[in-house]
C-alpha cells in the first residue's frame, strides 16, 4: 500500500509513564488515521523528554489534528517535518 | 470475598499532625511524616475545599481514614455517579474546581458517567479514585480495572500516581488544569499502597489555580470591531465561554454599545435575560423560530465562547448561510472545528470583552433592529399552556413565579429540559446548569445537591422526568440527610418522552418501549428516603400547595402530571437545517 501524502509530525514530549497512551488515546477517540509511531527518550537533551514520531493520514483534518495534540498536556511541541530525513524515511526496509 | 480484607493496619498518625499553614498561607511546618492519604487531604483542605462527594470502599480505605479528621465535609453519596454529580453541581454554580472519591474497579467505573458529563461541559471536576496496590496492578486483583485507560478519553488530564510524593506535584497541577484555559475534568487514580507511604514532608506546595490566559492584542480586538462594523446584519453567538470566563457584565455593554442582537446557546442562557431588548433566546434544535429566522437573514455571526455544537447549529452547511463567521474561543482546537471563520482569536472571552468595551465606536442599527423585531413579533416562541399547571410551561411558569432570581434551576434531561430552557426566565450565569454537551438522564437530582451545599441560601429548583429521576433517585436520602432547600419538580408522563416524541415525529409513531408499565409512586418513593413528597393532582388547592412546598424549608419532591402526548416545539429533527422547524404534531 502506498500512503498518499501522509503527514509526519514530530513532537517532543515529557518521558512520563502514559504520554504515548495520551497520545494514541486521542487518536482513537478522534478517530484520526495513525499508520506509525516511533518514540525514544532525548539522549543528552534535558532529562524527562522524548521525541516521538507520528506518521499521519488526515489531509483535510490536519490542522484539527494538530491543535489537538497541543493540546494534550505531555506534548511540548508539534512540528511538521517532510519525509525526507524523517525516522519513517530511514526505517522504511523493516517495514516490509 | 470480603473486599476490605487486604487492608494494611492504617499508620497510627493522628498526633503526629502538626498544623498545616500558617495564617498568610505560606507553610511553614517542620519535617514531619505523613501518608500519602494524609498528604491529599492536606493538600486537598489548602485547595480551599468545603465538600467531597463520594464512596469509600477497599481500596480508598487510607483515604477514607485520613479524612476523618479533615475541616472538609464528606457527603456520602447512595452512587458514585451521583458523587460525581454532586461535586459537578457545586463546581457549576461556584466556577470552583471540586472533588469527587470513589474506590477502585466498580467504584470508578460508577464515576464514569459524571466524568464524561463534566468534560463535554467543561466543569472543572478532580475525580479521585482508589485503585489495587502497585504490586497487584496487572493481575486482575479484587476490584482491579484499568481507571486510567477509562477516564483517559473523557478527562482534559488523567494521572495513575506512582509514590506519595508525586502527589505534591500531581494534586497542585490537577487543580490547575481544571481551571485554566477551558475548563474540565482530571481525574487522579492512586494505588493504595501510595495512599499509605510514609514519607517526610517539609513544606507542602502552594495550592494549584487558573493560570493566566495567552494576552490578546490589541490589533486582534480592533479586527474584530472592524468585522462588526462592517456588517449590515450582525449577530453574536454567546455560550458556556462567556459564563464561565465571567465576562456576563461585559457581553451585554458590548452587545448594548455595538446594538448587536444575540442569540444564546443552552449553556449560555442566562447571559442575556430573555426580556432584554437584544436577547434572542436559544438557537437550534429546540429554538424559537424567529430566532432560527434571524440566523438566516444576518450577515456575520459572532461566536463568543462556544464550540458550534450540532444542537446549535443543525446541518452545519444550511447554518447561517449568508453568514461569515468570526469565533472567539480559549480552546485553540475549536477554532476551525466545525467552521472555517474569517477571523478567530483564540483567547479568554472575557478579556477581548473588556478590550472592545474600550476601544470600541457605539452604533446603532435601526434598519436592522427592525428587521429583526418583524421576525420576533411574526414567529413567536408559542408557549402552549401556559396558564394550566399541569401543562409543561403552565407549570413551570408556575414556579418561576413563586419563585425569585436568587434561585438556581437545573434539570434532568429529556422534554422537560428543554421546556425549562424554553420557558424558564434565566436572568443571571450560573443560575442555570444541565447537562448539556453528554445529555445525561440521572444528572438533576444530585447536582442539585450540589448546588444546595455549595449555595444553601438559595433555593435549588431541579426539573425532572419521571425518567430520569429513576436513574439517581437513590440521592434522595443524601439530599434528606443534610436537609437541603431543594424541590425537585417531576412533570410526570409516565414515559421517556423525548424519545416518545422522536418516534412520534420520525418513526411512524411507531412507540417502542417508551411506557412505563409499572408506574412508579414518586412522592412514596421520597418519604422511603425521608424527603417530603406532594402530589399537586391530589391537592385541594393544587396552586397553594405548589407555593407552601416551594416555601417552606428542606428538600420536598412536587409531582406533576402531564399528558404524554406533551411535545417540545419547535423541534429540528436531528441532521436536519434549523430553518426546517417541526411546530407541531402530525396529523
Ligand atoms: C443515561 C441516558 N440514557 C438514555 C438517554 C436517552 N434519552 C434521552 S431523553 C430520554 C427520555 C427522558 O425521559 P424523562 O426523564 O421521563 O423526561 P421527559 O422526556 O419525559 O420529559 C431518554 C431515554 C439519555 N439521554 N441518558
Amino acid at each position: 500500500m502506498t500512503v498518499t501524502d501522509p503527514a509526519i509530525l514530530k513532537l517532543t514530549v515529557n518521558n512520563h509513564p502514559g504520554v504515548l497512551s495520551h497520545v494514541a488515546g486521542l487518536f482513537a477517540r478522534r478517530a484520526y488515521n495513525l499508520e506509525g509511531v516511533m518514540v525514544r527518550p532525548v539522549p543528552g537533551g534535558p532529562p524527562h523528554l522524548s521525541r516521538m514520531w507520528l506518521l499521519v493520514n488526515e489531509e483535510d483534518r490536519l490542522q484539527q489534528l494538530i491543535r489537538q495534540t497541543e493540546k494534550l498536556v505531555d506534548v511540548i511541541s508539534v512540528e511538521q517535518h517532510p519525509m525526507k530525513g524523517s525516522v519513517f524515511e530511514s526505517t522504511q526496509q523493516y517495514f516490509t | 470475598m470480603n473486599d476490605t480484607d487486604t487492608l494494611a493496619a492504617p499508620p497510627d498518625h493522628k498526633e503526629s499532625i502538626a498544623p498545616s499553614a500558617s495564617d498568610n498561607g505560606v507553610s511553614e511546618v517542620q519535617s514531619r511524616e505523613l501518608s500519602g492519604a494524609q498528604l491529599l487531604i492536606e493538600m486537598l483542605e489548602r485547595q480551599g475545599i468545603c465538600h467531597i462527594a463520594g464512596v469509600p470502599g477497599g481500596a480508598n480505605l487510607p483515604i477514607y481514614d485520613a479524612l476523618s479528621g479533615s475541616s472538609i465535609k464528606h457527603v456520602l453519596a447512595r452512587h458514585e455517579q451521583g458523587a460525581g454529580f454532586i461535586a459537578q453541581g457545586m463546581a457549576r454554580v461556584t466556577g470552583e474546581a471540586q472533588v469527587c472519591f470513589a474506590s477502585s474497579g466498580p467504584g470508578a467505573t460508577n464515576l464514569v458517567t459524571a466524568v464524561a458529563d463534566a468534560m463535554l461541559d467543561s466543569i472543572p471536576l478532580v475525580a479521585i479514585t482508589g485503585q489495587v496496590p502497585q504490586a497487584m496492578i496487572g493481575t486482575d486483583a479484587f476490584q482491579e480495572i484499568d481507571t486510567f485507560g477509562l477516564m483517559l478519553p473523557i478527562t482534559k488530564h488523567n494521572w495513575l500516581v506512582h509514590s506519595a510524593r508525586e502527589l505534591m506535584e500531581v494534586i497542585p497541577r490537577a487543580f490547575e488544569l481544571a481551571l485554566s484555559g477551558r475548563p474540565g475534568p482530571v481525574s487522579i487514580d492512586i494505588p493504595k499502597d501510595v495512599q499509605n507511604e510514609l514519607i517526610q514532608v517539609d513544606v507542602l506546595p502552594q495550592p494549584g489555580g487558573r493560570l493566566p490566559d495567552p494576552p490578546v492584542l490589541d490589533a486582534e480586538v480592533d479586527a474584530l470591531l472592524a468585522r462588526i462594523s462592517a456588517a449590515k446584519q450582525p449577530v453574536l453567538m454567546i455560550g458556556g465561554g462567556i459564563v464561565y470566563s465571567g465576562a456576563t457584565q461585559e457581553l451585554r455593554e458590548f452587545a448594548e454599545q455595538l446594538d448587536v442582537p444575540a442569540v444564546q446557546t443552552f449553556m449560555g442562557l442566562g447571559v442575556l435575560p430573555a426580556d432584554h431588548r437584544l436577547s434572542l433566546g436559544m438557537l437550534g434544535m429546540h429554538g424559537a423560530p424567529f430566532t432560527n429566522l434571524v440566523l438566516e437573514e444576518c450577515d456575520l455571526l459572532v461566536g463568543l465562547g462556544v464550540r458550534f455544537d450540532d444542537r446549535a447549529t443543525g446541518k452545519v452547511a444550511a447554518f447561517c448561510p449568508q453568514a461569515e463567521i468570526v469565533h472567539v474561543d480559549i480552546d485553540h482546537s475549536e477554532i476551525g472545528k466545525v467552521f472555517k471563520p474569517v477571523l478567530s482569536i483564540t483567547a479568554d472571552v472575557g478579556e477581548v470583552l473588556r478590550m472592545a468595551v474600550e476601544r470600541l465606536q457605539p452604533a446603532t442599527r435601526p434598519q436592522w433592529q427592525s428587521v429583526v423585531q418583524g421576525l420576533k413579533r411574526d414567529h413567536p416562541l408559542q408557549l402552549d399552556g401556559h396558564n394550566d399547571l399541569f401543562r409543561p410551561y403552565g407549570a413551570i411558569k408556575a414556579v418561576a413565579s413563586l419563585l425569585d432570581e436568587r434561585a438556581n434551576v437545573t434539570t434532568d434531561v429529556g422534554q422537560h429540559q428543554m421546556w425549562v430552557a424554553q420557558a424558564y426566565p434565566m436572568v443571571r450565569p450560573r443560575q442555570w446548569i444541565s447537562s448539556g454537551g453528554l445529555g445525561t438522564m440521572g444528572f438533576g437530582l444530585p447536582a442539585a445537591i450540589g448546588m444546595a451545599l455549595a449555595q444553601p441560601d438559595r433555593k435549588c429548583i431541579c426539573f425532572s422526568g419521571d425518567g430520569s429521576l429513576m436513574m439517581n433517585i437513590q440521592e434522595f436520602a443524601t439530599a434528606a440527610e443534610h436537609n437541603l432547600d431543594l424541590k425537585v419538580i417531576i412533570l410526570n408522563n409516565n414515559h421517556l418522552g423525548l424519545v416518545r416524541q422522536q418516534q412520534t415525529l420520525f418513526y411512524r409513531k411507531n412507540l417502542s418501549a417508551v411506557e412505563f408499565e409499572q408506574r412508579t409512586n414518586f412522592p412514596m418513593a421520597a418519604a422511603a428516603m425521608g424527603v417530603k413528597g406532594v402530589d399537586l393532582s391530589e391537592c385541594e388547592d393544587p396552586h397553594d400547595a405548589l407555593r407552601q412546598a416551594l416555601s417552606e424549608h428542606g428538600p420536598c419532591l412536587i409531582n406533576i402530571p402531564i399528558s404524554e402526548t406533551e411535545m417540545v416545539f419547535p423541534m429540528v429533527a436531528p441532521g436536519g437545517a434549523n430553518k426546517d422547524m417541526i411546530t407541531g404534531a402530525p396529523a
